[in-house]
């Protein structure tokens, strides 16, 4: 049976909106289920909050199974909490003990403005993909999935570096705010692949260049690594560091030609 | 408006129409296709690939999400595969077989045209997910790997580790964003459709609200898709997205699209049982991990014994004993109400006595505890992280959960509902499953609708109005609407009673699980008709909404997604009641074999029940589509 903890501290930031500068408020949690998930302690608060006819504290959430990325929460200073591998959504209260103080914090990167409270704005990361997180392969045109055998050890690879929810961790752990392995993660799939070959240079010059416009460098901290929910390793950014530099040499040839 | 209900099937054979319909489908021209805007609604599998190709081909698209970025829809949370008729594994399986299997699993309740059509497309869908780059699972020859899935015979199942909806979403948002990168889209985040405009009885476009500052806007289009995904967090505990709800779908219906079969849900067999009162959601185990588990109770109701503990003979693997032929494999709907049997005689397992083993420790010793963390490896961290056990030695607990909804906005063989230019793609449309889905084939829809089925039925929609205006949003019915959906959400917060939207969601979520759930009788569907209307009107004179509608306000866009699941819970319910037999995920106990299965009534139920509002959800009217079956014959359903 679950046990419950007890007088839970939480410091939670408040912030109305983007121009607001925001401050810590206290809240004490009399008490929780062990069982019950560190956003679900947060439904009680805000059950509790609208109870008081007080404002509920924003936070971004959806699917609650570690998948769809939305989730985010700097806690005790961790990007999604104390728990490896762990997106918040998938944090149990079991992790934590009677009188615990709570530290809680929105993603920290002037490339994730704060819309309010815990909730920030991520679309920097669309835009990396927008320019060139793809495969032009308009819809109609595709030849038979078996025609090109892809090596599993290629495909395993591939989808080791696909996992990526895109939630943000790795720019929030990373202390220059850099977004290295999530771009890192995304060109790994795609120029690992046969599929991903035909645009493999141009695809990284385009989405490292779009990543420099609004993240900061990489200086190989590593944090990005054990913050991220999917331990995506960041060999992805060395490969997407070889195939950057490849890039400038052969698109440099390529507008030379023509 | 007058509803009237013209499937619009074409005429020939079965493995034909499709064909058919294509080559006498009317063309735009390239150079014309830009002078036409397309508004898409919603960015999962369904919304996102009918978005991408249609801007691929010319099309002017505007796309809405109320989500942060289009990758995080729902569809990302399908683990299992996605079904095609590939017969890679060359085992039997054709076009034909998956169309039979998935009218069979269906329990006859769904369009033959619709789902032969599905079928055919299905090869199409994974050529294109693979040149996409989606890392589909791989043999070591290189070629695509295979497993199979409840209800099917053959291994027609594509997949991607355990997040088979994480990869195939993810291909069609990058094909999307790769759209929006070229201009031809416009992307429309953290916006949430609020009504649907209809001009001169034609859908003129839609109303929105942008979610971090509450504005109000019109959009006007020359047509509308509703890829909105389903209803199933009605039951408030589902296996649904937190922010999953009915309103675009429910909007568009009380604008006049009818709602057909909203009784017919999917309880999904294998989730994880819920293990405290604050639980917000439950998360479901891919029905993949039937393929090596096996699902047992013991045979003695005070068990107290650990699960190790307990000698074969005093297990009792109830659907390797009820469905020898389909054993752990049998579809969704069965294996849910085996499990809920088993559990109300009082032979649950877990603390709560609410779950059923699914049992691994065979498939360890045969092939390995490598090759199972190879197949499952996710889900069983999955499972650890939320249950707090070890899955490699102590057996799973699952029990079933609201996962899926059949039902959905009526629509014809061209996808569109009964307002011209209204279209309905993926799980929001009603077209594909009858009264029960199969495993793996969610995916397998949204992909057929959104990429291969809506660029076709649109532009022969849009090719006669080609140079001919449309109503923009100064018109009055926009201005009407854009005002009325404003004072709706100051409404909300203008009650300022006592109980939170949350509050209301959980008790109109225990109603619809208690008398709509996986079984239901006419003595609790009364009931339950009887409840709602009186805590919907404790709902509108109660409700607390705190803060403004001017600025991101969390409480108020749950308020307006609760306030639709009142709605469409009363029509739920009605749509049970009158359905006076068992098909599929309907179970009425009245309407049993002696064995407890599933007893349809074809004479008098064979058809489709589209719902017309009325302006009261307890009085909508009942219209109904025959479902006229030639290609496969009426038969029982069964999996012994």
């Amino acid at each position: 049976m679950s046990n419950h903890l007890k007088n839970l501290k939480l410091k939670i930031w408040r912030q109305s909106g983007p121009t607001d500068s925001g401050h810590f408020e206290n809240y004490v949690m009399d008490e929780i289920s062990d069982e019950a998930s560190f956003l679900e302690m947060l439904d009680v608060l805000n059950e509790g909050l609208i109870g008081e006819n007080k404002l509920p504290v924003v936070f971004d959430h959806d699917c609650r199974e570690g998948i769809c990325g939305t989730c985010s929460l700097m806690i005790n200073g961790q990007a999604h909490g104390p728990e490896r591998s762990t997106a918040t959504c998938q944090l149990h209260m079991r992790k934590f003990k009677s009188g615990d103080e709570i530290v809680i914090e929105p993603w920290r990167a002037s490339a994730f403005p704060i819309i309010k409270d815990l909730m920030v704005d991520r679309s920097a990361f669309d835009r990396i993909i927008e320019s060139g997180g793809f495969i032009t392969a308009p819809t109609g045109g595709a030849p038979d999935a078996n025609l090109i055998p892809i090596p599993k050890t290629v495909a395993d690879a591939a989808m080791d570096a696909s996992q990526c929810i895109g939630c943000g961790a790795c720019v929030a752990a990373c202390p220059n705010g850099a977004a290295n392995l999530f771009t890192g993660a995304k060109i790994a799939h795609l120029n690992l692949l046969p599929q991903g070959q035909a645009e493999r240079f141009k695809r990284t010059e385009a989405m490292v260049e779009t990543m420099d416009e609004y993240f900061g460098s990489c200086t190989n901290h590593g944090e990005c690594e054990a913050a991220c929910p999917k331990e995506i390793s960041i060999d992805v950014i060395a490969l997407m560091n070889k195939d950057y530099r490849k890039s400038k040499l052969k698109n440099r040839k390529e507008i030379s030609r023509t | 408006m007058t509803i009237t209900f013209n499937s619009k099937i074409p005429a020939g054979a079965i493995g034909d129409k499709w064909a058919t319909y294509k080559e006498d489908a009317k063309l735009v021209a390239p150079g014309n296709k830009r002078k036409f805007k397309v508004i898409v609604v919603g960015t999962g599998l369904a919304g996102a690939s009918a978005a991408a190709t249609m801007a691929e081909l010319g099309y002017q698209v505007d796309v809405f999400t109320f989500h942060d970025s289009p990758r995080r829809a729902h569809s990302i949370a399908a683990q299992g595969g996605i079904n095609a008729a590939k017969n890679y594994q060359g085992d039997g399986d054709s076009v034909h077989r998956l169309f039979y299997d998935t009218i069979k699993g269906g329990d006859f309740r769904s369009r033959e045209s619709n789902v032969h059509r599905l079928a055919e497309v299905s090869v199409n869908i994974i050529d294109q997910m693979v040149a996409q780059g989606v890392p589909f699972a791989r043999e070591y020859g290189g070629l695509l790997d295979n497993r199979s899935f409840g209800g099917a015979q053959v291994s027609r199942t594509f997949y991607a580790r355990g997040q088979t909806g994480q990869q195939l979403l993810l291909g069609a948002y990058q094909q999307l964003a790769r759209q929006i990168g070229l201009g031809n889209v416009r992307m429309f985040n953290r916006t949430e459709l609020v009504d649907v405009v209809t001009v001169d009885d034609r859908c003129a476009g839609i109303v929105t609200r942008d979610l971090v500052n509450g504005e109000v806007v019109s959009h006007a289009a020359h047509a509308v898709v509703m890829a909105t995904g389903g209803y199933g967090n009605v039951f408030y505990l589902s296996t649904n997205a937190m922010a999953c709800n009915v309103t675009a779908a429910w909007r568009a219906h009380r604008k006049g699209a009818a709602f057909a079969n909203p009784c017919y849900t999917q309880i999904h067999p294998t989730c994880i049982p819920q293990s405290d009162p604050t639980q917000s959601k439950l998360t479901l185990m891919s029905e993949s991990l039937r393929n090596d588990g096996r699902v047992w109770v013991p045979t003695n109701a005070d068990e107290s014994r650990s699960a190790d503990q307990v000698p074969e003979a005093e297990r009792d693997y109830i659907l390797e004993r009820l469905y020898p032929s389909y054993g752990n494999l049998a579809p969704r709907d069965v294996s849910s109400r085996a499990a809920k049997r088993a559990v109300d005689a009082g032979l649950g397992v877990g603390p709560l006595k609410n779950g059923v083993y699914l049992d691994f420790s065979d498939a360890v010793n045969r092939l390995g505890k490598d090759v199972v963390e190879e197949r499952y490896g996710n889900l069983f961290q999955m499972y650890e992280r939320i249950a707090g056990e070890n899955p490699y030695d102590v057996p799973m607990r699952i029990y079933p959960a609201t996962h899926y909804t059949m039902g959905g906005l009526w629509v014809d063989y061209e996808l569109m509902t009964n307002i011209p230019g209204l279209y309905a793609a993926g799980e929001a449309n009603f077209s594909d499953h009858g009264a029960n889905r199969l495993g793996a084939s969610a995916l397998m829809q949204g992909l057929a609708d959104g990429y291969f089925v809506l660029p076709y039925t649109i532009g022969n929609y849009l090719a006669p109005m080609l140079n001919k205006p449309i109503p923009g949003t100064d018109h009055p019915a926009f201005k009407e609407a854009e005002l009325a959906a404003a004072a709706r959400y100051q409404g909300y917060v203008d009650i300022k009673g006592s109980r939170s939207p949350d509050y209301f969601h959980r008790e109109v979520g225990r109603i619809i699980w208690d008398y709509c759930g996986m079984e239901r009788t006419q003595q609790g569907l009364e009931k339950a008709l009887s409840e709602l209307p009186a805590l919907y009107e404790e709902f509108q004179k109660d409700l607390r909404v705190t803060g403004d509608a001017e600025s991101m306000n969390q409480t108020l866009e749950k308020a307006g997604r609760v306030d639709d699941f009142f709605q469409l819970g009363m029509l739920m319910c009605r749509d049970a009641l009158e359905r006076e037999e068992s098909c599929g995920g309907h179970f009425r106990a009245e309407y049993q074999t002696d064995e407890g299965e599933a007893l349809r009534n074809d004479e008098d139920f064979a058809h489709v029940a589209a719902w017309e509002w009325t302006g009261d959800p307890t009085k909508s009217i009942r219209h109904s589509e025959e479902l006229n079956f030639e290609a496969i014959h009426l038969a029982t359903r069964s999996y012994k």
